[in-house]
């Protein structure tokens, strides 16, 4: 249908953010493509990967037992997304899609190395999150493509992790959220390695820079918050998400290795 | 738009009713078939004065297209009570508590919390108040609503 209209079209998942938008004015597509009846797919584990159909409610992401025991910190970063009835129509494709440089799934699927699944007239290809938002609201995904599923790597031996958010009002929108993944070191010599993901500070979530992290958090913090440049609105000053990431990076350090290390 | 009929099922009965795809389940129930119990607050799913249960899951009426409840199961707070209008077990706490001032947000409250007890049995009352993130009310400072669902939670 995406391909067969002139039209302006938009899919229709959970809805939990484009109705809000439609009900506002703020997109006014011509058509409406309803894809709730698509897919009644369950999570599943396949090959070391976490499989989730993007249909997968955030209430399903809460409470589904495979989340929590591969993917902790998608389990303990959804209670910070909407409320109640948002979870229970809410879509881990739908939220992925719509690229909310403030999404705590986003920042998640950054963290964990996620990939999304997308098929388009040419088929169907492979994207890793780390390439799939190009800014405010916009993913790289052509406009006739439609991701089917999200696959995140099982957590590896010994992993830690951590979620960390600031917001005005439980439930609001992140000013800054950040999410951590930490493996300690497999053999003595080896160095442990954290991943670190943000949202609220950019045009989109972000992954730090690789080369600013080591063993020190408070360090790797100062040098991953100088390395951003935050826009200013309404809801914070750039300056201030700087300071915010700063000391939510340390933090989420902090405990994400505690916990690899209490493992 | 061109309209079409759908049957709602809404409270146990079925409702023919004409929509334009674009209407949203909050507009029909409350304009179309009069349901009072069901409120516009905010229209992006943040205040849950528009709180119905659907398959028996509260969501926002204001985020839910009516043609997507066609097939599925409705109940608004008017549906939970019983024969002659007669006033469900956790509305009578939140009379006794004083919990309910302008009521306009008491049937999102009563849906939202039924929810919660009927998952989690007794929550505590920050779960509560987790669960209840979602739902505003501008008169009772909380403090009320909290103590009507932890007593009704005890009985």
């Amino acid at each position: 249908m995406l391909t067969e209209t002139t039209r302006e079209a938009r899919i229709l998942a959970g809805g939990q953010s484009l109705m809000p938008m439609l009900n506002l004015r703020l997109a006014r597509p011509e058509l409406l493509i309803d894809i709730n009846a698509a897919d009644q797919r369950e999570p599943a584990i396949e090959g070391g990967m976490l499989r989730l159909p993007a249909l997968t409610r955030h209430r399903v992401l809460l409470e589904h037992h495979l989340i929590r025991e591969h993917c902790p910190l998608l389990t303990e970063a959804i209670r910070h997304v909407g409320n109640v009835r948002v979870r229970n129509r809410g879509t881990i494709g739908g939220s992925l899609a719509h690229a909310d440089p403030t999404s705590e799934i986003g920042c998640c699927a950054l963290a964990t190395g996620a990939q999304v699944v997308a098929r388009g007239p040419a088929g169907e290809r492979t994207v890793p999150a780390s390439q799939l938002f190009a800014g405010y609201w916009t993913t790289t995904l052509d406009p006739a493509e439609i991701i089917t599923d999200v696959l995140i790597p099982a957590a590896r031996p010994r992993p830690g992790w951590s979620f960390q958010e600031m917001v005005r009002r439980t439930s609001d929108f992140a000013i800054v959220a950040v999410a951590v993944t930490f493996n300690l070191a497999e053999r003595s010599g080896d160095r442990a390695s954290a991943t670190v993901a943000l949202a609220g500070v950019a045009d989109r979530v972000v992954l730090a820079d690789p080369g600013l992290v080591d063993d020190d958090p408070d360090q790797t913090a100062a040098r991953i918050a100088g390395s951003l440049d935050p826009p200013d609105d309404v809801h914070a000053s750039g300056a201030y998400r700087r300071r915010l990431a700063r000391v939510l990076v340390a933090r989420a350090l902090r405990e994400a290795s505690a916990r690899a290390a209490a493992r | 738009m061109i309209k079409r009929q759908i049957t709602l099922t809404v409270n146990g009965r079925d409702h023919e009713v004409w929509v334009v795809p674009s209407d949203s389940l909050l507009d029909v129930l409350h304009d179309e078939l009069g349901m009072a119990d069901v409120r516009y607050g905010c229209g992006e799913g943040v205040c849950g004065t528009c709180t119905v249960l659907l398959d028996d899951e509260p969501v926002n009426g204001c985020l839910t297209l009516a043609v997507q409840a066609a097939g599925h199961r409705v109940t608004t707070l008017r549906g939970l009570m019983g024969p002659g209008e007669e006033m469900h077990p956790l509305q009578e706490c939140f009379l006794r508590r004083g919990a309910s001032q302008c009521g306009f947000c008491t049937p999102g409250m009563i849906l939202t919390a039924l929810d919660l007890i009927r998952r989690a049995g007794r929550p505590t009352r920050d779960e509560i108040r987790y669960a209840l993130v979602g739902n505003l009310c501008r008169c009772t400072g909380y403090t009320k609503i909290l103590d009507a669902i932890e007593e009704y939670a005890d009985q």
